[in-house]
This record gives C-alpha cells, structure tokens and sequence, in this order.
C-alpha cells in the first residue's frame, strides 16, 4: 500500500470527484458560465482541504454538458490552491492521449503540489474523444491497453525503451521531468462487468471502481474477480488498493438529500446517457445494500461502513456535483462530510 | 401523446402497406395524438457499431431519436427466413440497452407462410422484454393471401388493425397513469 501512499491503519480515505458538469440547473433552466464552473471547482477542492477530505480528483470528458476537457490544466490550478490533499484523475482518457505528454503534465503537477498527486487511467465511454482527437473506435481495446502499458512503464523506467503500434517507438528516451519521489500511483479506471477488473488484477494495478448504482452485492463480484486475478497473475493483492466511486449526496434528512438532488441525477442522465433515471430505482438507492450514497449523513455513514465490510476498499471518491448541483448545496455537502460523515467513517475503519 | 410506427423492411410492400392502414386508423381514431411514420425502406440507415444513439449522424440519428422519444412504438415486420430482417434488428442494436423502458411496444407481421406465427413470440418478444417494453400481447399477424395488389382484402385483418391500434393507445394511457399514481408516493 506505502507504494500508492495508502496507510490503511489511518483509515477508509474518503475523496471527491468531478467531472466538471456543466449542466442547467434543472429547477431553474439558468447555466452557469464556463468560468464560474472551473472557478467554483477550484474553490471546491480548497473547502475540501478544509474538510479535512483525502483527496480530489478531476475528469476528462470531451463533450458537451461538462467544463474539464482540459483536466490537468485544472489540476495543476488546484496543486497551486491547496496544500495537503491529494489530486487525482478520474479519469485520464488514455486511450486517446500521449502517454509520454500526460506523464509530463502529471510529474509537473506532483512537483507543483510537492508530490501529492496520482494519475486514474480509464479507456472512454464515449465516441466524441475518438472523433475529436483523430482516433478509430474499432481500436478501443487495444488503443487503452498499450497507452496504459506504456505509461506503468514511464513510471517505472526513466530511461525507457518501448515499441507499439499507437506511437511512434522511444529509444533510450528519458521522459521527464519525474515526479517529486521518482514515481507517481497509477490507477487503472474500471467500470461495468467483471473483465475490466480482471485485467486490472493482472496488471497488478490498484483498481478504481465506478459504482454508481444497484446492489453493492453486484460490485462484490467485481472486487472478488480483481483480488482473485492479482494472485493467479502473482501480485499479493493485499498490496493492492481498491477505490470505489459513486453518487453521493447528503443533507439533514434522507428524504430532503433525495428531494434535492434527485432532479439533477435525473437531468444529468437525460441530457448525458439520453434517458433519466427511474424515480424507482433512485428510490430503491437508498436502501442500505445499495452503493448509491445518497442520504442522511447517519444513512451514508452505514451505507459506507456496509460497503467496506464487503469490499474492503481503501478509499471512496464521491461524484456529488452530478447534474449541475448548485455551488451553495455543495458546500453544505461538504460541511456535513467533514463535521459528521467523515469522523464517523475514519473512526471505525482505523486500525487502532 | 407520441406514437411512432416503423416499418422494419427495406424488401417488399406488405409490411408497409398493413402499417399504412395503421397509420391511418390511428390517425382517424385518435387526432390528438402525435403520430410519426418511419418506413425503413426510405432511409439510409448505417449499422450499429456501439456508440451512443445521439452520436450518429442523418437518418441513424433522426430515427433512433425518434423512437427514443415516443411514448408508443408500432412495430410492423415481415418474416424473412424464419426471422425478423436485419434492418429491424439493426435498430434495437442502435438504442441503449434500456430503450423500452416506460414504453408500449405492439406488433404487426406480415408472413408468405402461417408457420411462421410464432417468429414474434421467440424473437421479438424477447427483445423487447430485455429492452424493458411494456408488450401489447397479441399482435397482428397477416398473410400473403390477405392481400391484393397492395391491398389488404381481408375484412379480419382490417378489425384486428383497429384493435391493435386502440390496444396499443389503451395501454399507454393506463401505463402512463399506473406509473405517475407510482412516482406520486415518492417524496422527490
């Protein structure tokens, strides 16, 4: 875990994600600047410092409807605005990036933020990044599959020596510069069925794992399948972190959380995925079995606790900002994470 | 409410012509509603290669955001080789996995022999259910000798048209109003 500056004694680490929505507030029909959006981002992740909350990360979609294209841009704004909490991706698309230039950016951002930060690799859900950034969907796997390689590879080899068929080949290339401690956590974003975690668990890389609704039970498998891979594959799974990140949302009471953010779930897959979310299942999601942590603080508080008895996680990331939630009604999230939720939750996940 | 009939063949006249009929019927039963008919046989549609259904472009686009915002589908197919055609089935494989949900979904076939009655039962049906539809159990079934010259002849096929029809509009009220009586018991 010391590999990925993971120290499980201190604690479940509990973090946020955005992928910079910028969506109309469904109430209101009214949309934000770009501006305001990246800048209330910023402002976010320093309330979170605030907070006491582990760690941020920012995503990369190239779509409409969302700010942080430029995500390491964004990053590297945060590296310079805060002081202890950790910055991360989820994700970086690698697929259809260089993974010599994002390793370039991110080793900047780690010196900037005096090593403090990692990189989430995912592979894309949508066909928007192949288009605009010239590459074929009909290489999807294979694209993601030799990107990631390579960058585990620059993470590891300072003087690197790689052949494939997405790059032009390096020899005896130095990719610089490198992280504050020579290297930097690399993570490999894993959502849907059990076969992306399983070639997480080969790889013998921690795992991130969307989890964004339904039974934590269907997740199980998912996590089982991943630690199950990593052994057969000879890396000691218990070296190896697993994140999970899903729908968060808190105020007072259950009903309230649901009665204010479940317009913006309902927008957001709307104008995002092309159909809403059932009332339903949204309903059903505040079942303690379900992942979707949405709620009273005391509701999510035994929601996480009921997910890390099952999965033995290390870390959540929460998406609370989904479907243009209002900057006012974030801020009070993370009040009420930093006051109530993670006490509890650092309380008993601690190995004292 | 949206009412969309699609015609899934690009082969023949008849599956057109029954959906005409149906267009028609609905059309004169029901001008209130919003009717849109989409016969496959008049658009260039491309093959599913998996991406969103808002991704494509000209009439892959058009259709699948068509049926994606209707309230009732009418399918109309012929049975071509023990099976549904390939244009039909190229556009469930365009829509999410999903589609269906909180949709009526009713069918009309057309068949050169009645053996192949029970195609829609074992292979419709259960797309559709994967894909959430709320199904019009009985469908129109209608064979080469119910009709001439792109005509329907037989007088049966003409009423069961017309109970396909308000079948079909039935079930969407009742659904529709089953399903808000439902969402009103939740809080948000």
């Amino acid at each position: 875990m010391e590999k990925y500056r993971i120290n499980p004694s201190k604690g479940m680490e509990f973090g946020l994600y955005t992928l910079g929505d910028h969506i109309p507030n469904p109430l209101t029909g009214e949309r934000i600047s770009t501006q305001q959006r990246i800048e209330e981002i910023i402002e976010l992740a320093k309330l979170a410092e605030d907070a006491g909350i582990d760690l941020f990360s920012v995503g990369e979609s190239h779509q409409e409807y969302f700010t942080t294209q430029a995500h390491s841009v964004v990053l590297s704004a945060l590296a310079q605005a805060t002081e202890k909490i950790k910055l991360s991706s989820s994700s970086t698309i690698i697929s259809t990036l260089d993974p010599v230039r994002v390793y370039e950016d991110f080793a900047t951002i780690d010196l900037i933020s005096k090593g403090r930060t990692e990189i989430i690799a995912g592979r894309a859900s949508r066909v928007g990044n192949f288009d605009l950034l010239g590459y074929s969907l009909r290489d999807y796997e294979e694209l993601y599959e030799e990107k990631f390689d390579l960058l585990l590879k620059i993470n590891e080899e300072e003087v690197v020596n790689w052949e494939g068929q997405f790059r032009a080949p390096l020899k005896n290339a130095r990719v610089l510069p490198r992280p504050l401690n020579g290297s930097m956590p690399i993570w490999r974003a894993v959502g849907g069925p059990p076969a992306s975690a399983i070639k997480a668990g080969y790889a013998g890389v921690p795992m991130f794992l969307a989890t964004l609704g339904g039974p934590a039970t269907s997740f199980k498998r998912s996590i089982d399948a991943y630690r199950q891979a990593a052994q057969i594959n000879g890396h000691d799974p218990s070296e190896l972190p697993i994140a999970t990140a899903g729908f968060f949302y808190a105020a007072e009471t259950t009903q309230q959380a649901q009665r204010e953010v479940y317009p913006h779930v309902n927008q957001g897959m709307q104008l995002i995925n092309g159909q809403g979310y059932p009332k339903q299942h949204f309903a059903q999601g505040a079942d303690t079995r379900d992942v979707m942590n949405i709620g009273s603080p005391q509701q999510i508080i035994e929601k996480m606790l009921y997910q890390h008895e099952l999965f033995g996680h290390q870390r959540y990331i929460a998406q609370m900002d989904f479907g243009g939630v209002p900057f006012d009604q974030l801020k009070k999230n993370i009040e009420l994470i930093g006051t109530e939720i993670l006490p509890a939750i650092k309380k008993y996940t601690a190995k004292n | 409410m949206k009412i969309v009939g699609l015609s899934g063949s690009k082969v023949g006249s008849k599956t057109s012509t029954a959906m005409d009929y149906t267009m028609k019927a609905a059309a004169e039963k029901y001008p209130d509603a919003e009717l849109t008919f989409i016969d496959l046989a008049e658009y260039d549609v491309q093959f599913s290669d998996g991406r969103d259904y808002r991704e494509y472009k000209g009439d892959t686009k058009y259709i699948a955001e068509t049926v994606m915002a209707a309230d009732a589908i009418i399918i109309g197919t012929p049975i071509f080789q023990a099976s549904i055609p390939a244009t039909l089935k190229n556009i469930f494989d365009l829509l999410p996995v999903n589609a269906f949900r909180d949709k009526v979904v009713s069918m009309l076939v057309t068949a050169g022999s009645p053996k192949h009655y029970l195609i829609v039962e074992q292979q419709v049906k259960p797309i559709l259910g994967y894909m959430k539809a709320q199904i019009v159990q009985t469908y129109v079934f209608i064979e080469e000798k119910d009709f001439y010259r792109k005509e329907i002849t037989n007088d049966d096929v003409l009423f069961r048209i017309d109970r396909l029809v308000e079948d079909t509009v039935m079930l969407t009220e009742t659904y529709s109003s089953i399903r808000e009586a439902k969402e009103a018991q939740y809080n948000f």
